[in-house]
C-alpha cells in the first residue's frame, strides 16, 4: 500500500490462491500488518493504538450499557442507578465507559500534540491531519452527548449551556437551537436525539479511523526526524524501516499495557475522581447549579469560549466567544498551510521548540482557567491564553518558517537510528584481543 | 520533551477535574473511614449502626429510592442475615403516595406490603432530598488552587461533608420568609433549612457503641456512602486483580519487546 518498496503478499496454498483471486483480503491484511515502519519511532507514536483500543472499548461497553439504559427524562437517571446496582458487573461497565472517555481524550491530545511537534501534518500528510481533526470534532460531539444521557444536573445544564451557544448566532441562531433541541428547551426530545446520535457517531468515527489509517499508510508514517523513508530501492527502504509486525505491535502493546494499569487503577480505586459530584443529582430544570463546568477535556476550549467578554462592532461577546471556540480548532486544522517551515520535525527547529512548549503550557493554563469561576484574574488569564493560541497558529507558525535557521538534520532515518544505537564498534568483534598472547 | 508531555497530560487530566468542583463550602475535616484508600472496605457493624440511625431518624423526611432493600444482605454491605432483612422490610413504614404510587393498588384500594426486591420508599412530600446518592453528590474537598490535589489524596469527601454538616450546627437560628434557617458551618452559604437532626444519644446500640453526636454522624455518613456506592468492595477487588494481571502482562510485553528489538538495536538479547 505505502509507496515504500516492500515484499507483498503471495498466496501459497491452493485455498489461499482461490480466495486471493476472488477477494484479496488476506493480502490487504498482510500489507497492513507488515507495512514498513520507520524504525526510529519514539514513545509518542504509541497513541494511535491506545486510541483504537479506546474506540473499541467504548463501543463494546456502550452497546452493553444500552441494553439496560432507558432514554426517557423520567427514567434515565433511575436506569443508570439500576445499572449500578442491579445489573451484573454494571457498575464496572459504566465506570469503564465513563473513564474510558477520559482516557480517549488523554490519548487524543497526546496524539495531536505529537503531530504538532513533529510536523506530522505537513505535506504529504495533510489529509491524514484533516481526517484526524474531523475525528476529534466527532469525538467531542459524541462525548458531549454521552454526558447528557445520565440526566444528572451537569448533564442537563451542560446541554443547556452548549446548545445555547448556537442560539448566539445572529439572526438564525434561535431556530437552529430549537431544531437541535427538538423544542424550546432541553427536554425528552433532546435526550432522545442525543441518545440516537451518541450511538451513531462512534461508528462514523470508526469509518473515519479506517480512512485516517489508509491515508497515512499511503504516505508512510512520519517519524521523529521528519526525514522520509528512502524509497529508491527495497534495500535502502529496509535500512530505514522494520515491519509493523512484530516490532511495533509488541512495542505498542507494551505501552498500552502500562496505560491500562493506570487506567484500571483509576476505574477500580477512584472512578469518580474525574467526574463532577453534581451529576449524581437528578436533572432539575428549576435549580441551576452554582457553577456549571464541562468535563475536563473540554475545559481549554470552554475557557476560550468564556474569554471574550466584550462586543466588537455589531457582534456581541457571546457570539464572538462561540466563533473563538470553533476558530481555535479551525486554526489547528489549518496548520498544514499555516506552517511555512520546510523542516518537518521540531527537533531541528531551535526557535519553534520554545513556541511549541509555550503552546502546551498555554493548553494546560486554559484547561485550568476553564475550570475556575470566571472572576478575579481568571478572565484575563483566559484572554491571554486565547490570544496566544491564535497567535501561535496564525502568526508564529508562518513567521518562524521565514526567520528560523534550522539545525542540520540526519540524511536518513538509518543515520538517526544508528546515532541512538551505534553499531558495535569495530573493537566489538575484537574484544578477545584484550587478552592477547598469554 | 514529548515523553514528559504524555505523562503531564495524564496528570493534568486528574488535576483539572478536581477544580471543577470549586464551589464554595464550609470547612470539612478529613475522617479516616474504613472504606478510604485502594484497599478500604465498609465496616459492616458501622453500616448496621448507620442503618439504625437512618431508620429511626433520617427516614422520617428522607427517602432512599434508588436502594433495593435486598442489598442489605450480602458481603460488602451491612450484611444483615436474611431473616433480619425480611423483618426489616416488613416493619418499614410504607409511604404510599406521591413517589411511591407503585406500591399502592388503586383497584383494590389497599397498600401492598414491601418485599425485599423493592427499593427503600421515596419521601418527596417534605422537600427533603433523597439520600441514596448524597455521599457521591457532594464534594468535601477542593483545591488547592483548583488543582484537585486534595481530592486525589483524601478522596472526594462526600461522607466527610455529611459528617461535617451533621456536626456543624452552631445553635443560631433566623427566620426568612417564614422559614426557620439554622446556622451550619459546613453548609454552603452558612444557613440550612434542616433542623439539627442529631444531638447525641438519639439511638441506642445493643453492642453499647458510643452514641455521641460525632460517632452517630460518622456512622450514618458511612451508611450513606454505602447506599451511594454499594459495590465499592467488589469494584476495588476487580481493580486490584486487573492492575495485578495487567502489570504481569506488561512486564512480559516489556521483556518480549526488549528481546525482539535487540538485534535491530544491536544489543544483547
Amino acid at each position: 500500500m505505502a509507496g515504500i518498496p516492500h515484499d507483498h503478499y503471495e498466496p501459497n496454498s491452493k485455498a489461499e490462491k482461490w480466495l486471493h483471486k476472488r477477494l484479496p483480503i488476506a493480502g490487504l491484511l498482510y500489507d497492513t500488518l507488515m507495512i514498513p515502519t520507520p524504525k526510529n519511532l519514539n514513545w509518542m507514536w504509541i497513541w494511535g493504538i491506545v486510541l483504537t483500543f479506546c474506540l473499541v472499548m467504548q463501543i463494546v461497553t456502550g452497546i452493553v450499557l444500552v441494553m439496560h439504559y432507558t432514554p426517557h427524562v423520567d427514567n434515565a437517571f433511575a436506569s443508570i442507578e439500576h445499572i449500578m446496582r442491579n445489573v451484573n458487573g454494571g457498575d464496572m461497565l459504566r465506570y469503564l465507559h465513563m473513564n474510558g472517555a477520559s482516557l480517549f481524550f488523554v490519548a487524543v491530545y497526546a496524539h495531536i500534540f505529537r503531530g504538532l511537534y513533529y510536523g506530522s501534518y505537513k505535506a504529504p500528510r495533510e489529509i491524514t491531519w484533516i481526517i484526524g481533526m474531523l475525528i476529534y470534532l466527532l469525538m467531542m460531539g459524541t462525548a458531549f452527548m454521552g454526558y447528557v444521557l445520565p440526566w444528572g444536573q451537569m448533564s442537563f445544564w451542560g446541554a443547556t449551556v452548549i446548545t445555547g451557544l448556537f442560539g448566539a448566532i445572529p439572526g438564525i441562531g434561535e431556530p437552529i437551537q430549537t431544531w437541535l433541541l427538538g423544542g424550546p428547551a432541553v427536554d425528552n426530545a433532546t435526550l432522545n436525539r442525543f441518545f440516537s446520535l451518541h450511538y451513531l457517531l462512534p461508528f462514523v468515527i470508526a469509518g473515519l479511523v479506517a480512512v485516517h489509517i489508509w491515508a497515512f499508510h499511503t504516505t508512510g508514517n512520519n517519524n521523529p526526524t521528519g526525514v522520509e523513508v528512502r524509497r529508491t530501492s527495497k534495500e535502502e527502504a529496509e535500512k530505514d524501516t522494520v515491519p509493523f509486525w512484530p516490532y511495533f505491535v509488541i512495542k505498542d502493546l507494551f505501552a498500552l499495557g502500562l496505560i491500562m494499569v493506570v487506567f484500571f487503577a483509576i476505574v477500580g480505586f477512584m472512578p469518580n475522581y474525574l467526574g463532577h459530584p453534581d451529576n449524581y443529582i437528578e436533572a432539575n430544570a428549576l435549580q441551576t447549579p452554582a457553577h456549571i463546568v464541562p468535563e475536563w477535556y473540554f475545559l481549554p476550549f470552554y475557557a476560550i469560549l468564556r474569554a471574550i467578554t466584550f462586543d466588537i462592532l455589531f457582534l456581541d461577546a457571546k457570539f464572538l466567544g462561540v466563533l473563538a471556540m470553533f476558530g481555535a480548532i479551525a486554526v489547528m486544522a489549518l496548520a498544514p498551510w499555516l506552517d511555512t517551515s520546510s523542516v518537518r520535525s521540531g527537533r531541528y527547529r531551535p526557535m519553534f521548540k520554545w513556541w511549541f512548549l509555550l503552546l502546551v503550557v498555554d493548553f494546560f493554563v486554559l484547561m485550568w482557567a476553564g475550570a475556575m469561576p470566571a472572576e478575579g484574574l481568571v478572565p484575563t488569564i483566559s484572554l491571554i491564553g486565547t490570544v496566544y493560541w491564535f497567535a501561535y497558529f496564525l502568526f508564529i507558525l508562518p513567521l518562524l518558517g521565514v526567520i528560523e535557521k534550522p539545525l542540520p538534520r540526519p540524511a536518513t532515518i538509518e543515520e538517526d537510528f544508528d546515532h541512538h544505537y551505534p553499531a558495535k564498534s569495530k573493537s566489538a568483534g575484537t574484544t578477545p584481543d584484550a587478552t592477547p598472547a598469554e | 520533551m514529548l515523553k514528559k508531555l504524555s505523562l503531564a497530560t495524564l496528570l493534568v487530566a486528574g488535576l483539572a477535574t478536581g477544580a471543577t468542583a470549586a464551589g464554595k463550602g464550609g470547612h470539612v475535616e478529613n475522617i479516616d473511614f474504613s472504606f478510604d484508600g485502594p484497599f478500604g472496605t465498609y465496616d459492616e457493624n458501622q453500616l448496621q449502626r448507620g442503618l439504625k440511625i437512618y431508620t429511626e431518624i433520617c427516614s422520617g423526611c428522607h427517602g432512599l429510592k434508588y436502594v433495593p432493600m435486598r442489598t442489605l444482605t450480602g458481603e460488602g454491605g451491612p450484611n444483615l442475615p436474611d431473616n433480619q432483612m425480611k423483618a426489616y422490610v416488613e416493619q418499614f413504614p410504607v409511604n404510599d403516595e406521591g413517589a411511591n404510587m407503585h406500591l399502592y393498588n388503586a383497584e383494590l384500594d389497599e397498600l401492598r406490603p414491601l418485599v425485599p426486591t423493592d427499593n427503600f420508599p421515596a419521601v418527596d412530600s417534605l422537600g427533603a432530598p433523597d439520600l441514596s446518592l448524597m455521599a457521591k453528590a457532594r464534594a468535601g474537598f477542593h483545591g488547592p488552587y483548583g488543582l484537585g490535589i486534595n481530592q486525589f489524596f483524601k478522596g472526594m469527601g462526600g461522607p466527610e461533608y455529611i459528617t461535617a454538616l451533621l456536626t456543624g450546627y452552631t445553635g443560631e437560628e433566623k427566620e426568612e420568609a417564614g422559614v426557620t434557617l439554622y446556622e451550619n458551618t459546613a453548609f454552603p452559604g452558612g444557613w440550612i433549612s434542616m433542623a439539627p437532626p442529631l444531638w447525641g444519644d438519639d439511638v441506642e446500640f445493643e453492642d453499647g457503641h458510643s452514641t455521641d453526636l460525632h460517632h452517630l454522624s460518622e456512622d450514618v455518613s458511612a451508611f450513606l456512602m454505602w447506599t451511594a456506592e454499594p459495590k465499592l468492595a467488589s469494584r476495588k477487588q476487580a481493580g486490584f486483580i486487573a492492575v495485578f494481571f495487567l502489570g504481569v502482562l506488561t512486564v512480559l510485553l516489556y521483556l518480549t519487546n526488549k528481546r525482539i528489538w535487540a538485534p535491530i538495536k544491536r544489543k544483547e538479547a
